[in-house]
């Protein structure tokens, strides 16, 4: 283990990291006052789109060739929505949705 | 103070469970490379960014360029970009707290701020909103510290307990749909995600997607913003 080089590494993903995450605001921030219009536009729109993505990238395993990889993310995802929508509690739809998924991927598609 | 934390704590529940599952998948990892739990708590406290913290952890077992790390963090942080433009005028606002909320925006904790936009109660206190950041990263660096210590004796089957951040993701989405009752941001999401997977494979698509989903919004936006505008 080449100590030096490890921390190394990590304190360049650590900066690359938040460089990443400061860009818009170093874009951005220096605008006094007033944002340019397109940018709020984007700022209220964004998250519904990029949590779209999100949800989509933690599917992208998906294959619907074999019903065991698509079977239980589809059982687990309709029954978050559905108790999300019902019920409107975050907790009680993760984790229903969660033990759903688990016990699906454990016991019935092995 | 203590309402602070405890409104903090019931909001982010959710990632408690999906951090220190999936931090504990990282510890483990970490351990096995031949790193210990000061690694971990380092890593997890420095860089902060759990794919990112995955793909590191190869680089630390066979030494690769400065270089090939720059652009390894870049080429897997690059979304988080499109994260702050929501959030500008309210992390301006917090004052020094503003560099750790900044530091902090991992896609988990940009999903339970946002989930807060239509709850101006938590939404415009500094306090509540800093506390479920910082809860964030406790969870974190914890589950990894716990895989590093103890991950491989874990007394019970945990596979599939990663779903947490799925679903966690959709109660979210599902949350801004009912809020905003318009779906035509998660539709161009959708589809623009599902283009850039066949086109760019399930390694590579994450960034192509969210730069051609804003650039979809920000074409159609005339016809978008109509409703929206109504609505503010």
């Amino acid at each position: 283990m080449n100590t030096a080089y490890a921390v190394t590494i990590i304190f360049i993903a650590g900066a690359v990291t938040f460089a990443v995450r400061y860009f818009p605001f170093a874009l951005f921030s220096q605008l006094k006052d007033k944002m340019p219009p397109s940018v709020v536009y984007l700022g209220n729109i964004l998250p519904q789109a990029s949590i779209a993505i999100l949800l989509v990238y933690c599917l992208k395993g998906l294959n619907f060739s074999a019903a065991s990889s698509y079977l239980p993310q589809a059982i687990s995802l309709a029954a978050v929505f559905a108790l999300h929508i019902f019920k409107r509690n975050f907790i009680l739809s993760i984790a229903a949705g969660t033990v759903i998924y688990m016990i699906l991927v454990q016991f019935v598609f092995i | 103070m203590k309402k602070d934390l405890k409104t903090a704590l019931k909001i982010t529940i959710p990632i408690l469970f999906g951090y220190i599952f999936v931090g504990i998948a990282f510890g483990l990892l970490l351990c096995q490379a031949g790193y210990n739990f000061l690694w971990a708590m380092l890593i997890s406290c420095v860089v902060y960014s759990g794919s990112l913290q995955f793909i590191l952890i190869p680089f630390l077992t066979n030494p690769i360029s400065i270089l090939t790390v720059i652009v390894a963090s870049i080429a897997v942080s690059s979304r988080h970009m499109f994260y702050g433009i929501s959030f500008i005028e309210r992390f301006n606002k917090m004052g020094a707290k503003k560099w750790y909320m900044i530091f902090s925006l991992t896609d988990e904790t940009y999903s339970i701020l946002c989930s807060q936009k239509n709850k101006s109660e938590v939404y415009n206190n500094d306090r509540t909103f800093f506390l479920m950041s910082f809860l964030n990263q406790m969870y974190w660096i914890i589950g990894s510290v716990i895989g590093s210590l103890i991950g491989d004796v874990i007394p019970f089957n945990t596979k599939g307990i990663d779903f947490a951040l799925t679903a966690l993701f959709a109660v979210i989405l599902a949350e801004l749909i009912m809020a905003s009752k318009k779906i035509t941001a998660s539709a161009v999401g959708i589809a623009c995600s599902i283009i850039c997977l066949y086109l760019f494979g399930a390694d590579n698509f994450l960034l192509p997607s969210f730069i051609s989903s804003a650039a979809v919004l920000i074409i159609f936006k005339n016809y978008i913003a109509q409703g929206e505008e109504r609505k503010a």
